[in-house]
This record gives structure tokens, sequence and C-alpha cells, in this order.
């Protein structure tokens, strides 16, 4: 199946383009990334555990970053075996436009999936993919900017600094600190 | 009035009382003494390279016993189609080998490459999941056009154009049908889809392999329609076992519809296994992979062309065919399309010039075979949708034109320009008879009643005929038929006078038990329930050819009839001796041997005892016993035919169609039992409307079925079909077999499908959409709003 979709994110380019190569940012933005490893030049090494209706599958595979152009965009493609569930591969053509002071990021997606996970059918499977999609940018966004501000205060610790006046992403706390 | 219990009498089911009660004894519930359990790893890519399979891990899985692939069956045969096919050029068909597992390739999405024989099936199960394939993925081929259109990609390296044959029939027919259409008035063509179908039945296939390794005999429990078919396949082409060492023994069998004809690779496999282990190995598939192994049907794209006069009288049809065979040649892949199709295309018409082409193509997808109806609905839909638009075209009624140009009951036998000799039969009785059942003056204030309530009521039309009692053998083997197909009983009568029928037919569902039974019950005077009929164990009955293409009664009802009659002969020689007369005066009736003009007689029960203890018996001059086996091949087929009318309502705001009613007039010449043949006509016409309205296997670009399982694909349901009405009165017997029968198995599905698309279009024309012409199967909602609104 094929979607695409865009979404404005409250981050220069450059930022939001560093977030895209890091490997923690796309353990923590894959849904049920259980590890990762690699780096954006020879690829990465995934393993993603998902439940796509009645089947739950561990599925093993590579992440290749390729058509790279920094802050400007790049193609994600994952392939990924899930052993007797079948397999799942796919692309993401992402590109990025700075939008006043932040990023506007559009993507297109091209999933395909094989064996007992396509016999769920496309009503299933298509809905999983656009959830996944929207799950893996959903998160990324919320790397990159920090998440609503109540849910920050929520989950600010005890003792911890006082919250910015800007929110930030962990992500972005990380690299502005 | 029929005799109780004898032909012509609706008794009940008799099989249906284990059936009903959980007693039914299905290959699934056989578990034999240490069997051991196999479980199948299949491809989940449409194509691609096997460039190697490790199987080391899974060796040392807890219960593994074996593990088998490809690599294994290199040596042995490949599963053979049964039909060779010529192309117009001469040309002898493509036929590359099908293996018991894949090697070398993988060619569908399904398509079997390991083996895992363990302990318990779980434990097979868990080790399938551990073998790792390296298989290297190669594009799909999976729409028809396009695999012919370019060839570089291949489902079969060897085969450079992806097409099986490209079948004219009859080549020489050509010309004159050409030059019938430069020259007619008019022209409508319509080009269709005879949508795929997954089969379905209600048992999924299950075979279990038991090698004795004492006696060196094999034998094959198995979901098969005709155990000898399956035991020859097996025997003379893929495993070499000879057949007096190999027993195929088909118990119960919950439903075919033609798949289960198929001799399938999993046969072969828990067979080698069970020598290999000299342990019996029982294999049992699960729905989804029914789904993504049974052989489908249907999945032709067509165009027809159909040429008339002004007045609307048929001068020339022709048609050009797509047909999808899948990735292998299952047994009757090439004979479905072309010999149960193409000979068909003259209909119940007397069209003086008809030509058809079909070319079969090889794709990423299942197998597709014969399927209830096989060929003949794909021929049925063909013709009586073009003739609908023809008749919208001129002006026409479809009722008036169809009546116009039936063969007239003076014209028998007729031979048809598609090389079948139509032996009987009455056309406009079936449509007089159809008009007398629905009702046809009320339709206009019906149509007005829907309207008042927003819906728009259609009528269709259908009108059909099938060649079925499959088949005459020698004609069939000049057309290419690699086997023969008559069929053969053995009646034995018991020394205490019951009898036990041992027949080549095979049950899966059609009731023969009881039917089979009425027919010797009505034969030899003895009552029904002293009748036992053995079927499905090649090691008691006689060779025999199963039962598909409506055969069993008209071929294997014919041999009892004729194993019957030799009965009787025996008997009135016994007769002859024990009254003391001569035989020409000894008459059988109401199961009684006697001496005619006199009181004097003896029972039947008295000659059976008579001839197993023969102390008063001409032994000089006859052998003891009572038994006697026909074989019995039909010298044409029978073609049964009817007129079948749907009413719809459809919903244009949602494009939701609604069967209003369903009607069929049947000739099937004699019925036996009146029951079980409406009960088979209803079936038919639910498989007929669930294709028509709700069903179709989808794949996507990449070879991935998308309707692998209830989620996706569309059964019809109770709440789905109408109430069918049935009459089968209207009967011109078969005139060549002794009973007088034509079969009606398939005849629902046959006819239906074309009846319920007609209604739809009528209504949406009468609610004055007319730009509409053509839906193809299946008619969704969203296919007919869109169709209303594109």
């Amino acid at each position: 199946m094929q979607l695409s979709d865009q979404r404005s994110i409250k981050a220069d380019p450059a930022t939001v383009w560093a977030a895209i190569l890091d490997p923690e940012v796309l353990k923590a933005c894959i849904p049920g990334c259980e590890s990762i490893s690699g780096n954006p030049q020879d690829g990465f090494e995934a393993v993603v555990v998902q439940k796509v209706g009645p089947v739950k599958a561990r599925f093993t595979g590579q992440v290749t970053l390729s058509e790279m152009v920094p802050e400007e965009g790049l193609k994600i493609t994952g392939e990924g075996k899930g052993g007797p569930a079948g397999f799942a591969k796919g692309s993401a053509q992402v590109t990025m436009a700075r939008e006043g002071e932040g990023t506007l990021l559009t993507y297109a997606v091209d999933a395909h999936v094989g064996g007992k996970l396509a016999q769920l059918g496309s009503r299933i499977i298509d809905s999983f993919t656009r959830k996944m999609a929207d799950q893996f940018f959903e998160r990324f966004q919320q790397a990159v900017e920090g998440p609503e501000e109540e849910v920050e205060l929520a989950e600010a610790e005890p003792g911890a600094e006082a919250p910015a006046t800007e929110k930030k992403g962990w992500f972005k706390r990380i690299v502005s600190r | 009035m029929p005799k109780d219990g004898g032909i012509g009498a609706s008794t009940k089911r008799r099989e249906d009382i284990r059936f009903l009660t959980g007693k039914g004894r299905y290959t699934a519930d056989i578990n034999l003494r240490g069997q051991a359990f196999a479980c199948f790893l299949r491809s989940d890519v449409a194509h691609g390279r096997i460039n190697g399979i490790d199987t080391s891990a899974a060796a040392e899985m807890p219960g593994v016993l074996a593990i088998l692939t490809g690599e294994d069956f290199k040596e042995v045969g490949g599963n053979p189609t049964g039909w060779l096919v010529q192309s117009r050029n001469g040309e002898t068909m493509k036929e590359p080998k099908r293996p018991v597992l894949a090697h070398g390739k993988v060619r569908h999405v399904g398509d079997a490459y390991a083996m895992v024989i363990a302990e318990t099936f779980e434990q097979a199960q868990d080790a399938c999941d551990a073998i790792t394939a390296d298989i290297e993925e190669l594009p799909a081929i999976v729409d028809m056009a396009a695999a012919v259109a370019d060839a570089s990609n291949r489902v079969h390296d060897e085969i450079s154009d992806n097409i099986v044959f490209d079948w004219g029939w009859i080549e020489d027919n050509r010309a004159a049908v050409d030059a019938a259409f430069a020259a007619a008035p008019h022209v409508t063509t319509l080009e269709l889809v005879n949508n795929r179908l997954s089969p379905n039945p209600m048992e999924p296939r299950a075979s279990i392999g038991d090698f004795d390794p004492g006696t060196g005999d094999y034998k094959l429990y198995t979901t098969s329609q005709n155990p000898h078919l399956s035991r020859l396949l097996i025997s003379a082409f893929v495993m070499g076992i000879p057949e007096n060492k190999l027993t195929v023994i088909a118990p119960d069998v919950g439903g075919g519809f033609g798949s289960k004809i198929y001799h399938y690779g999993e046969e072969a496999a828990v067979l080698a296994a069970s020598k290999l282990l000299n342990r019996p190995v029982k294999w049992v598939c699960d729905r989804s992979e029914a789904f993504m192994t049974d052989a489908h049907g249907r999945d032709h794209v067509t165009k027809i062309e159909l040429a008339t006069d002004m007045e609307g009288n048929f001068l020339a049809l022709r048609t050009e065919t797509l047909a999808n065979v899948g990735a292998y040649l299952s047994n009757f892949a090439t004979c479905t399309p072309t010999f149960l199709h193409g000979t068909l295309m003259a209909g119940p018409y007397k069209t003086p010039h008809v030509y058809v082409n079909v070319k079969a193509v090889f794709t990423n997808t299942v197998p597709v075979d014969a399927y209830r109806g096989a060929g003949r609905p794909e021929a049925t839909y063909s013709i009586e949708r073009v003739i609908d638009k023809a008749a919208r075209e001129l002006g026409l009624d479809p009722w008036e034109l169809r009546a116009k140009n039936f063969l007239t009951t003076d014209q028998f036998p007729y031979t048809t320009p598609v090389g079948l000799v139509y032996d009987t039969g009455n056309y406009h009785a079936t449509l007089d008879k159809l008009g007398e059942m629905i009702d046809r003056n009320g339709f206009e204030a019906r149509v007005a009643e829907s309207r008042a309530r927003g819906k728009l009521r259609g009528f269709g039309l259908s009108t059909w005929i099938e060649a079925c009692g499959i088949a005459p053998s020698n004609l069939v083997g000049v057309l290419g038929a690699r086997v023969g197909l008559f069929d053969s009983a053995t009646v034995r009568v018991n020394a205490t006078g019951n009898i036990s029928v041992l027949v080549g037919a095979h049950s899966h569902g059609q009731g023969h038990e009881t039917v089979f039974a009425q027919v010797i019950s009505d034969k030899l005077g003895v009552p029904a329930s002293s009748i036992e009929i053995v079927h499905g164990d090649t090691s008691k009955i006689p060779f025999g050819m199963g039962t598909y293409g409506s055969r069993s009664l008209a071929v294997c009802g014919s041999a009892m009839v004729k194993a019957a009659d030799k009965i009787i002969a025996k008997g009135k020689k016994i007769a002859a001796h024990m009254l003391e007369a001569s035989e020409d005066d000894i008459v059988f009736e109401d199961g009684a041997f006697s001496v005619t003009g006199t009181d004097k007689q003896k029972t039947f029960g008295e000659i059976a005892f008579s001839a197993y203890v023969p102390h008063n018996y001409p032994l000089e001059t006859l052998e003891p016993g009572l038994e006697e086996t026909a074989f019995y091949d039909p010298s044409n087929f029978t073609y049964p035919a009817g007129a079948y009318g749907c009413e719809v309502e459809v919903d244009a705001e949602t494009g939701r169609v609604e069967i209003v009613s369903f009607t069929c007039a049947d000739d099937f010449g004699n019925v036996i039992n009146p029951m079980i043949v409406e009960g088979q006509v209803h079936g038919g016409v639910a498989q007929g409307i669930g294709q028509a309205l709700m069903e179709s296997v989808r794949y996507n670009e990449d070879g991935q079925l998308l309707t692998g399982s209830y989620m996706d694909y569309a059964m019809p349901r109770a709440d789905d079909l109408p109430n069918i009405t049935v009459d089968h009165s209207c009967a011109t017997p078969c005139t060549h077999n002794p009973l007088g029968v034509k079969g009606c198995g398939e005849a629902g599905a046959i006819g239906s499908p074309p009846a319920v698309v007609n209604a739809v279009l009528d209504a949406l024309h009468r609610g004055g959409i007319t730009h509409v012409t053509h839906i193809d199967m299946p008619l969704t909602p969203s296919r007919v709003w869109a169709a209303i609104n594109g």
C-alpha cells in the first residue's frame, strides 16, 4: 500500500536531519523496536516486535538510508523477516523543507507484506501500515520537539531543572545541553 | 407413483444420519498406531529462486524425525496433466514438471518447498519455522495480459512466452466465422472477467501415508473425489509404486467441488515419508493452507462478440479468452478452459458459426482447475451476458430473443458448430415453465412497488446447457485426454439376499449411498435398507473414475444398471433350473423370478441363497455365486439444460443488491430422487450467487494472496440467499444411457451467475441508469455504486 502525509516540526532542518540519522532516535521512533545497531552509512540492523491482527511476530531486518541530501531529505528502506508470520518491507521517501522557524516533513510510504501477514487482508494491513507510519512520525516529532506541555510537566521528575520556557524533546535536550 | 425407496422417491439421505450426528469418519479422524505428523514449509513470496535451504537448526528441534526438501524428490516424477491440448499452429502445449516439493524456484505463495515430519504436529510446525531458506525474490507475474505482453519474466524459465497453448476451436470454422462477422448487420461486443474463486469445501484436505514394511504395501488415506485416479497418477507418473502395492482410500469426504479431483504433492510426500520412517505420516491442511494451495476456479478474461441481423437472429459468435492456469498445470487445468468451455459456446442456440480462442497463461498464482461447472459456467456467463447486451442494443426483449434462437425439438440430434452432438432437449419448454413459475405478468407492478420504496427492481434471465456425464472415452481420447472416463460397479448379492454395491463413483456430499441404493432397489426389488453402497477404497471397488462433471449417476449409475441386468440374467438361469422351466419362460418382476403364465416362483432371496449354497444348482453350466461387475463407457455426453430467472432489488444509493427470488426450470432427464436433485440445484445456485455477488480471489501486484481467510474472501451465507424454487418437470430423458438421466450437480453454478448480473443491469436500466452496460463480478455494493456513479 502507499500513503503520504506531512508534519510540521518545531525545529530547524539541521536538528531534524541530525535526529533522523541517530540510531537511538530511530529505536525510539520505530514502534516495537527492541534493538537497533549500525550507522547511517552502512545501514542499521533492527529487531522489531509487532502484533498485526492475530499474528505476533519478531521481525529481524535491515534499515538502510539512501538518497541522502543533508537537511533536504532521504529515503528510509526497511526489510524485515518475521519467520512464520511472513515478511514486511517498505520505504519512506522523506523530504524536509524550512517552514518559518521549523521544518515541514513530508513523507511518502510504500509498504509490502508477504506470507501470513498478507493473508490478513488489506483492511488490516493498510490500517496497520498507516498506524505504524503515524506512530513513527508522531514519536519522531515528539523526540525532536518534545511532547505537549502537560505531558512534559507530568513527566518532569522532582528536583529536575525547571522546564524551560521553550519545550524541548529529549533529543533536542541532549543536543542543546 | 414411485416404489417406496425406488426410482423417483424423495428418500431422505441415509448418510446424513452419521454426518449430522458427528459420526462421519473423515481422513483427519483416522489415527494410525505410531503415526508421525507432517507440516509443510510454504513460500511466502510469489516467485523466487531457491538458493539454499538450511535445515540444520530445524533438524535439532525436539521430536523432529525427518526433513525433506525438493532436492529429495528431484528424481521422482512430476504430477502430470490429464489432457494434452494442441495449439492452433499444431504445436503441443507446454507442460513443465510439477514437482512434489518445489525445486529450483518457488512459483506461488503457498508453494511447498520443505516438509518436516515430527512426533507431533506442533513439533513439525515449530521445526518448519526454524528452517531458513535463502530465496531470492523475483518479480511476480500476476496479470495475464502483462505475462503475455512481456515474457522477459517467466514463471517457468524454459517457457519463453508464459503461454501453455493458444487453442482455436474449431480452427477450421474461423474463416467462416470471420466472414459472417464481416457481413453481419449488427455486432455486439462485450469484454468481461470471470472472477477467480476459491473452492472452500467444508473439509480441508488431509492425507495419511501408511507404508507396511512387512509386505511392502502402501496405503494412502486422502480427501479425494476419485481414489483410483489418484492411485493411477501416483503409481504411473509420480512415485512409481506399482498399483497393486498401493491402496488409496478416500473415506467420508466433506465436499470437493472439483478441488479434490486432483492429486496434490502432499499425498506423494506423506507416502514417501512413511516409507522413509516406517511409520504412518499424517498431514491435515489448515484453512489458510487451503486458500493458498487448493486449486482455484474460473479466472478468465474474455472478449465475446455476437453477430446478428436486425431482427435478432444469431449469425455468428466469436470469443477470445485468456485463461489463468496459475503456476503449474493441475491435472485437468488444460481441458477445463478448452474442451469443457469452448465446446459449450453454442449454448442452446442454433447459432450457425462459432469460433473460440483460448490462450492459457502461467502466472505466479495457485494452480487453477475445474470448480463446480468447470468451463461451462464461463461459457454460459459469456453467452448469456452478450445476448442481454445484444437485446438492449437491438431494442428486443431478451426473453423473446433467446426463444427465437433456441434449437427446436425437431432438430435433435443436433451437431453444434463446436463439435458436440446434443441428443435431446426442449429449451422452449423450460423457458415456458419458468414463465409460469415467476408470474411474468405481475412483474411491472412489482417494479412499481419497489420503486415506491426507493429500490430498483430488475429481472435477469439465463438459459443454460451443459455437457456432462463425462465422458465417452474414445471421443475424449481423440481430443487429448490421457485417461478413460468410463465408470464401474460391482453388484455383490450376498448369500442371505442383501446386497453390497461397490461403485467407482465417489460420494463427497452428493448422497450416492441413498440414490444408488434406490436404483438397485428398483432394479432388483430388494428393499433399499438391504443395500449397502461401498465406495472410496481401491482395494474394494472396481477401477472407477470417481465423481466430477455431474457424471456419477449417468456413468456409474449406468454401470450399476448393467451389473444388475447381469444379476437378473444369471438369476433367471438359476430360477429356470430350480423351477424346472426354460430360461426363456422366466420373468423377473418385483423381486421374484416366476415362470410366465404360472404361479411358480422363486424370490430373489431364494435365488441368492441357492447361488451360494448350490445344492440344487446347474453347476455343470453355471458358476456358483451371484456377483457381477460392469464397466460403462458412455456413447455421448448428456445435455441437461434449463432456464433460470432472478429478480433483484438494487439500492442505487448504496449499490447494494438484494436477490428477491431465484427460480429454476431444469431438464435433468429422469430424476431418481427429487429431493436430492433440488438440494443439488440449491447448492449450485448458492455458489453461483456467491460468484455473482460476493466471492473473488485477489492477489496484489506482488502475487500476495489478499483473500487468504474468511475475513476477506466473502462466502455466501443463508441470509445472502433467497428462497430458491426448482422445477424439473420438463424432462427429456437422455437417449443413450439406461436410466435416461443427465446429471444435476453443476447446473445451479452454471446457470445462475449470468441471471444475477443480467437482473442487476435490468434494474439499473429500468431505473434510468442506462450508461451501465456491464459490471464485472462480484457485484459488490462498491462496484455497483461505482458503475452507477461512473
